[in-house]
């Protein structure tokens, strides 16, 4: 399981919807592998405003990686809404390019490269585990809190 | 023909050899293939989003979807929902690129709110018109996914679910379900009046798109648009007294809006009795 999807996962349990303690998950033995996924820089562009970075960072810090930035790399907009001043803009960005690039393949084997193998997902309110086997989470609720 | 949603639940009913099936046999593939182009030219997706694949069993229609050309806005990323451990022990060895969760879609949806950008459903959502024990019910089931989907998808964001209703009360009670969730409902149906019949659910997220989505295409009826502000009728003017047709007819209504389950409006509706003796 990717460490982006991590980033959106709640507690199941209806009633831990409207804790703040609920998101995100906490790990708990957590096993990790590298993959290898083709880089994809205008998806990157497109989901870092929805990522919420605090969050992502206390699940770094529990898998051991040191290295997030403390806030949100600011990222150029996607290319597809620079209608207007799209050349001289281009031209004076080409030098901070090189750092951005650097930024993005970084969060890129981060977020989505770095999966979970093994472990324990737990809810921070209602202390619910949910299994990671074979980098499938189990989010099956038994009955009395599936309603 | 026998529907599987009437044998087991589908955690059950998708075991091993059932699952296999949808690695070994070509014609559930190129069907499953079919269907999952249609559900994403529904979608119009340009740039690589984050999709929701709501029963995403073996992994097929995820496949298509990391597989979408970057001129065509692709590859997107997509994480997928099944109820089925061995559907989703296919989808392993097939060693597809979306991340999977082994979840029940009738009890809602883990994501926070505006995750994603798109969801798609093939071959799922009928399901949940099964309640399995008796702490459940199906209008439970489908009001907790589709509360959950709207949750969790941004604003503007769609989902197209295909589905196989049993008759026109599973598909009024599914769409019924999506409106009172709050999303811009249409139903697309693809060969209409045949054997091989497909329903899509079209569902919109705020903005009302759900004319643009549907615009030009043939056989789709737009069920509702939800307008919450629009419908600032003064109650009580056209009600009329309580008994009267007038009254009949705009409780059923106010129901419908719920997305209970109504009686259709007929000539007996609210018909004057004749004197009893």
């Amino acid at each position: 399981m990717k460490i982006l999807t991590v980033n959106f996962l709640t507690c199941a349990v209806k009633a831990c919807k409207t804790s703040p303690l609920s998101f995100p998950l906490h790990f708990r033995d957590a096993e990790l592998e590298q993959s290898d996924i083709g880089y994809n820089p205008s998806f990157l562009r497109n989901i870092l405003p929805r990522v919420d970075w605090e969050a992502l960072k206390v699940t770094a810090t529990e898998l051991g990686f040191t290295t997030v930035p403390s806030e949100k790399p600011n990222l150029d907009p996607a290319p597809s809404n620079t209608d207007l001043p799209a050349p001289e803009t281009a031209m004076e960005t080409s030098e901070p390019d090189v750092a951005d690039e650097k930024v993005m393949r970084d969060l890129h084997t981060l977020l989505l490269e770095t999966e979970v193998r093994e472990g324990k997902m737990v809810c921070g309110n209602c202390g619910h585990e949910y299994k990671i086997k074979e980098g499938i989470a189990n989010f099956l609720l038994p009955s009395h809190l599936g309603r | 023909m026998s529907r599987p949603e009437d044998t087991l639940p589908p955690d059950l009913f998708y075991n091993d050899a059932e699952s296999r099936k949808y690695t070994t046999s070509s014609r559930i593939q190129s069907i499953q293939v079919e269907m999952t182009h249609r559900a994403l030219s529904l979608l119009g997706l340009t740039s690589p989003s984050l999709i929701l694949d709501i029963g995403c069993g073996s992994g097929l229609s995820g496949e298509i979807l990391s597989s979408v050309a970057p001129p065509l806005g692709g590859p997107h990323i997509w994480i997928g929902m099944d109820i089925s451990a061995s559907m989703l022990d296919i989808a392993l060895q097939r060693d597809v690129e979306g991340d999977l969760l082994l979840a029940d879609i009738g009890q809602g949806v883990p994501f926070r709110a505006g995750t994603f950008d798109a969801a798609i459903s093939i071959s799922a959502i009928q399901w949940l018109c099964n309640a399995e024990s008796s702490d459940t019910s199906p209008q439970g089931r489908l009001a907790r996914f589709f509360n959950g989907l709207y949750a969790s998808l941004r604003r503007g964001g769609r989902a197209v679910c295909q589905f196989y209703p049993k008759n026109e009360m599973q598909k009024s009670m599914v769409s019924a379900a999506a409106i009172k969730a709050g999303f811009g409902a249409g139903l697309l149906e693809d060969g209409a009046g045949t054997k091989n019949v497909k329903v899509y659910l079209v569902l919109s997220v705020g903005g009302g798109a759900i004319e643009g989505v549907v615009e030009g295409m043939e056989g789709v009826d737009v069920e509702e648009r939800m307008g919450r502000k629009g419908d600032g009728r003064k109650r009580g003017e056209e009600v009329g007294k309580k008994g009267r047709k007038q009254w009949i007819l705009s409780k059923k209504e106010q129901m419908e809006r719920k997305g209970k389950i109504v009686k259709r409006d007929s000539k007996f509706t609210g018909r004057k009795r004749r004197v009893q003796f």
